[in-house]
């Protein structure tokens, strides 16, 4: 993975000095809460319900297992034990002490670490696809290119003042794990018939109050172009952006207001101004920084196909985790192992300390030392030999953290809502824990088949619930708390928008109601090779909201 | 009713303006007002404290007495008062259960 230069320690080490600075000095009275909070924001410290919130980068969701530990020692030193991954490949810690985070910080740096950028109006995290390098499936690792765009937008002079913030995702395969079609730039890593690498570009898409799908503006842009065509999207924005109108601030509004096709020719004649200068990127640049990457060497472990064989016979609970969350490898030998971090009825994406220590052990062992964070708050092992699958397994059984469920009905991805945040209306992890809970049933999960089910308590949609297959979005309504389901999202390479299905449900009708929807899928689906979206997609809204509300859907 | 909260500039914790004229960490030893007057005195003890940098984000919120307890209105600001609902471990409620 890449590591840091000289230049990036100097920089974050002195970006530390600098906001250890700055809190002394807020601690001290000689800087007001006004003068303060945007300097605390751009060190990705929030102030939420119950305390600070640090946010910690965690570019395009690739850690090594010294930065995991160190995010384990963190949450035992100064939190409550614990961290939160987000949907942003992200993690976040509740309870810090202002007071604390400046040796936070600078024990996140020991291991090229940092929370810049991790809020404002700025260019965020870059995210990636977490199977990047191996999945089976992929043209090329997305990763050096969202390194790439890292080193360019940190604290890029024209850049660091948006209208409002400004979130890129990149994939390297054709089945986007990635959702770029939700974010305001999305990048699709593919070959042209010359062999060449190269982008498809997707702009304007995000959720949030105005949800939108993102535009493919070029199917293909050399990757040599990539900045040049980064910084003319970006200046476009910068200049046509409205900064009059927070909720309309987004590249999204600005796409959809000026029109695709006219918003592509002037980010095409910003370009022509500006393709060819320094931004241009060597190839020599760009082989330097696909060394970062370089894939560990996989030696042959041919024994893998006969131990997974025989470790399925002795133990289904093997067999069940194998079925459900172990996915093919580039590599014959390996696979690719998502840790679920949605235990039946456990808060999606929180891991202890001690799990965050054992999984770094694991990765150590049997991992090639790396973990990736996804965006559907789950974590993940990208190289493990099969041979070495039930080891892996039996380790993850002992830290809780074997559950066969990734991409079933509990692999729920949820906000920390109401119960933490403090732009939240309604709570999301208690919903997500009853549904959870309701669905516990392994066979029942299995038969339901694929079905993603996501949770946001506002409108801010950090719950991505406008592209669940089912989504749920708290709302508050009379001081109660009230849920809007939506169906039909998706956040794939077919991405779409859910539909709202009918007038919301209260905290102790939403899971009752969510089975509603599911039986209703089982009811009418032609067999069980359609899934739940697919089945959406032919049926409409009609038989659900007949489940749902009866009689009142037809007088309304 | 209403009594005045705000969060404590060194670790965020929650705190109510106590009549005592301290920030007290549980919602129970705050200073309940129930008309114009109070709320005033509230506000400018609030302001006050803000501009003297103990504490952020001041609101004057809410609340009822249930059997002589005193309940926030809004849900935010119970779990505010007792702590995230998934975790009784944590938060001032925590603190109630040792």
């Amino acid at each position: 993975m890449y590591r840091y230069d000289e230049f990036d320690t100097d920089f974050v080490n002195a970006r530390v000095a600098e906001f250890t600075d700055q809190v002394d000095r807020r601690l001290a009275g000689e800087i007001t809460e006004d003068q303060f909070r945007p300097l605390r924001l751009m060190n990705g410290v929030y102030l939420q319900l119950h305390a600070y919130m640090l946010r910690i980068a965690i570019p395009y969701g690739t850690l090594n297992t010294g930065q995991l530990r160190m995010l384990a020692h963190i949450a035992r030193k100064y939190d409550k034990g614990y961290g939160h991954f987000t949907t942003r490949q992200n993690i976040q810690f509740n309870w810090p002490a202002l007071s604390d985070i400046p040796a936070i910080l600078a024990d996140l740096a020991s291991v090229e670490m940092h929370a810049i950028q991790t809020s404002g109006n700025c260019i965020r995290n870059v995210t990636a696809d977490h199977f990047a390098g191996a999945a089976a499936d992929e043209v090329a690792d997305p990763r050096p290119y969202a390194e790439i765009l890292r080193q360019w937008s940190s604290v890029h002079p024209e850049f660091s003042f948006l209208p409002r913030k400004f979130k890129i995702a990149v994939t390297g395969a054709e089945r986007d794990r990635a959702a770029i079609q939700t974010h305001d730039i999305g990048l699709h890593l593919k070959k042209n018939a010359e062999g060449e690498l190269g982008f498809a570009v997707y702009v304007g898409g995000g959720q949030g109050r105005t949800p939108m799908i993102a535009k493919k503006i070029r199917d293909f842009l050399p990757e040599k172009h990539l900045l040049s065509y980064a910084t003319a999207i970006l200046r476009v924005y910068n200049l046509y952006g409205r900064r009059d109108n927070k909720y309309k601030a987004r590249i999204k509004i600005l796409v959809h207001e000026t029109g695709t096709e006219e918003f592509a020719r002037q980010v095409e004649a910003e370009w022509e101004a500006l393709k060819d200068n320094e931004l241009t990127l060597p190839e020599a640049d760009i082989q330097a920084i696909n060394a970062y990457f370089a894939p560990p060497e996989l030696t042959a472990r041919p024994e893998g196909d006969q131990a997974v064989k025989l470790a399925r016979l002795d133990s289904k609970s093997f067999a069940d985790w194998v079925d459900q969350n172990v996915i093919t490898h580039r590599h014959p030998d390996y696979a690719a192992v998502t840790i679920s971090l949605k235990g039946i009825g456990e808060a999606p994406g929180d891991a202890s300390d001690s799990q965050m220590e054992a999984v770094a052990d694991i990765a150590d062992q049997y991992a090639f030392g790396e973990i990736r964070v996804s965006h559907e708050q789950n974590l993940i092992l990208p190289h493990v030999a099969r041979a070495d699958l039930k080891a892996v397994y039996d380790a993850l059984v002992e830290i809780e953290l074997a559950t066969p469920n990734s991409g079933l009905i509990t692999d729920i991805i949820a906000c920390p809502g109401l119960d933490y945040c403090a732009l939240a209306n309604a709570r999301s992890i208690s919903v997500a824990q009853d549904i959870s809970t309701r669905f516990a049933d392994l066979t029942r999960q299995r038969d339901i088949g694929e079905l993603k089910l996501k949770i946001s308590g506002c409108i801010n949609a950090c719950g991505h619930h406008h592209v669940g297959h089912i989504g749920i979005l708290g709302v508050e309504k009379k001081g109660a708390e009230l849920y809007q389901v939506t169906l039909g999202g998706s956040a794939d390479e077919h991405t779409s928008v859910g539909e709202i299905i009918g007038r919301g449900f209260g905290p102790d009708e939403i899971t009752d109601a969510i089975e509603t929807v599911v039986e209703t899928y089982l009811a009418q689906r032609l067999d069980k090779s359609e899934n739940f979206l697919a089945a959406y997609r032919r049926l409409g809204p009609a038989p659900f909201k007949e489940a749902l509300y009866g009689g009142e859907a037809k007088a309304a | 009713m209403k009594v005045l909260t705000a969060n404590r500039l060194t670790d965020g914790e929650a705190v109510w303006f106590s009549p005592g004229k301290f920030w007290a960490e549980t919602i129970a030893e705050a200073d309940v007002v129930d008309d114009k007057a109070g709320e005033a005195e509230l506000e400018a003890a609030g302001k006050a404290a803000f501009a003297n940098n103990e504490v952020v984000d001041v609101e004057l919120i809410d609340v009822e007495l249930v059997d002589g307890d005193i309940r926030p209105i809004r849900l935010r600001e119970r779990i505010r008062a007792a702590g995230p609902t998934n975790r009784l471990d944590l938060g001032k409620q925590a603190r109630t259960a040792a």
